[in-house]
């Protein structure tokens, strides 16, 4: 049955498709799981509904009240929608240089933006946005990084639908942020499958970005803990623009840059397999398509001049 | 045995301002301490007192997080790449880092 009451019953059960072409072998087999058939086209609403769901039921938020979330990203689409059809006003803070795109789309679904100063240091955006949530108490901030309903909406849906619909999984491989997909998904399976790989791939951007951090600053989201993943891999530029080109050269799908970097690791782990004449069933995550980052340049031109449109950009 | 070392900008200041640099070392631990000898304070800053490695820290064979593969004990080939990062994550990076780098424009 594909017909559902409302746009938010249609989150999730999201279709896990074979990759036969960029597979290894007939044993050892990619699969994508289509997050960008999810209603604002990202991972991102599954926890955008969970937190709003679960704000509702612990009575943090009543209808006609305000969200604040710090955010240039999906989950400020996801809850700007959540938000528009639950009946609260959506407050986002983020970057004063964010893309034309992300504001007018947040703009369309009614949100409010408040735009962080471009000032350096490190979490600027998310010290202003608890500032704020301070001088509003009666603001509810989500705060997706330490939400714990952001990890369990993965762990109650993702998981459940990845086991469903491919039993002989080994391999669960997708992109580590607020690291929610991986802790709520990862959880789940390696429940019910102890022997299930979880492995998280994590972008590595330009200089430019990192230069500006001190070792001293750095940011673990309080929803991590490593005892769950079995190993981490670090995806420079150029290999998630190869896989991103790669994947809808050869299988047709259209997919953003940080599902580039996720295939980069599947494949990583999929040759190894194939090499140690292991059978796998490899799925990853396609966490959004690439419409939204069409204007950085990444998809024409030579890899090199991919790379360096990229360059300095957080393609992820 | 030369192994590869990528050292993040804020790091420079202990190897002459070279992005990268050769060390030996059969594990993770040996090649920090061979560092140290040519660039002193340089293990002080990725290690804590207590020998673990910074909780802000990165440190990556070949692109894999050594913490999975036996942290300071990760074994070390000829040959291998090891970059070190601050550690950041997805989310909060991208907003707080974007918002940096429009500062430095």
């Amino acid at each position: 049955m594909a017909r559902y009451e409302s746009l938010l019953d249609a989150c999730g059960n999201t279709p896990l498709v074979g990759l036969p072409r960029l597979s290894p072998s007939a044993d050892v087999r990619l699969w994508a799981k289509l997050e960008d058939r999810n209603p604002t086209g990202s991972v991102k609403d599954r926890a955008a509904l969970y937190m709003v769901r679960g704000a509702e039921a612990a009575g943090r938020l009543r209808p006609g009240d305000t969200i604040l979330e710090p955010t240039s990203g999906n989950t400020g689409i996801s809850l700007a929608m959540v938000a528009k059809l639950r009946g609260y006003r959506l407050v986002c803070v983020m970057p004063e240089n964010v893309s034309t795109e992300r504001v007018q789309l947040l703009r369309m679904y009614g949100a409010e933006i408040i735009f962080s100063p471009a000032a350096g240091g490190s979490n600027q955006a998310v010290a202003q946005a608890k500032q704020i949530a301070a001088e509003h108490p009666d603001w509810v901030m989500l705060y997706q990084y330490g939400n714990e309903a952001n990890a369990r909406a993965h762990y109650e849906t993702t998981g459940p639908e990845l086991l469903r619909d491919l039993p002989t999984l080994t391999h669960f491989v997708a992109g580590l942020g607020t690291t929610g997909t991986l802790m709520g998904t990862g959880r789940y399976l390696r429940e019910k499958n102890p022997d299930v790989q979880v492995i998280a791939a994590e972008p590595r951007y330009g200089e430019l970005v990192y230069g500006l951090r001190n070792i001293e600053e750095g940011y673990v989201p309080e929803l991590y803990d490593p005892a769950v993943l079995t190993r981490r891999f670090s995806v420079g530029t150029r290999d998630a623009v190869l896989r991103t080109r790669q994947l809808v050269e050869v299988e047709g799908l259209f997919v953003g840059f940080s599902t580039g970097a996720v295939a980069h690791a599947a494949l990583n782990v999929a040759h190894e397999a194939l090499r140690e004449g292991r059978r796998a069933d490899v799925a990853f995550m396609v966490a959004d398509a690439g419409w939204k980052y069409l204007s950085t340049g990444g998809y024409g031109g030579t890899l090199a001049e991919a790379e360096e449109h990229l360059e300095g950009q957080l393609w992820a | 045995m030369a192994i590869e070392v990528r050292i993040p900008t804020i790091l420079r200041s202990y190897t002459g301002g070279a992005k990268s640099v050769e060390g030996a070392g059969d594990t993770l631990a040996d090649l920090l301490a061979d560092l140290d000898t040519r660039h002193a304070g340089l293990r002080g800053r990725l290690v804590t007192d207590q020998g673990a490695l910074h909780r802000f820290v990165n440190v990556y064979i070949n692109d894999e997080d050594v913490r999975f593969l036996g942290a300071l004990d990760a074994k070390l080939k000829d040959g291998d790449t090891v970059t070190v990062l601050p550690a950041v994550a997805g989310g909060a990076f991208a907003i707080a880092a974007a918002a940096a780098l429009a500062g430095s424009r």
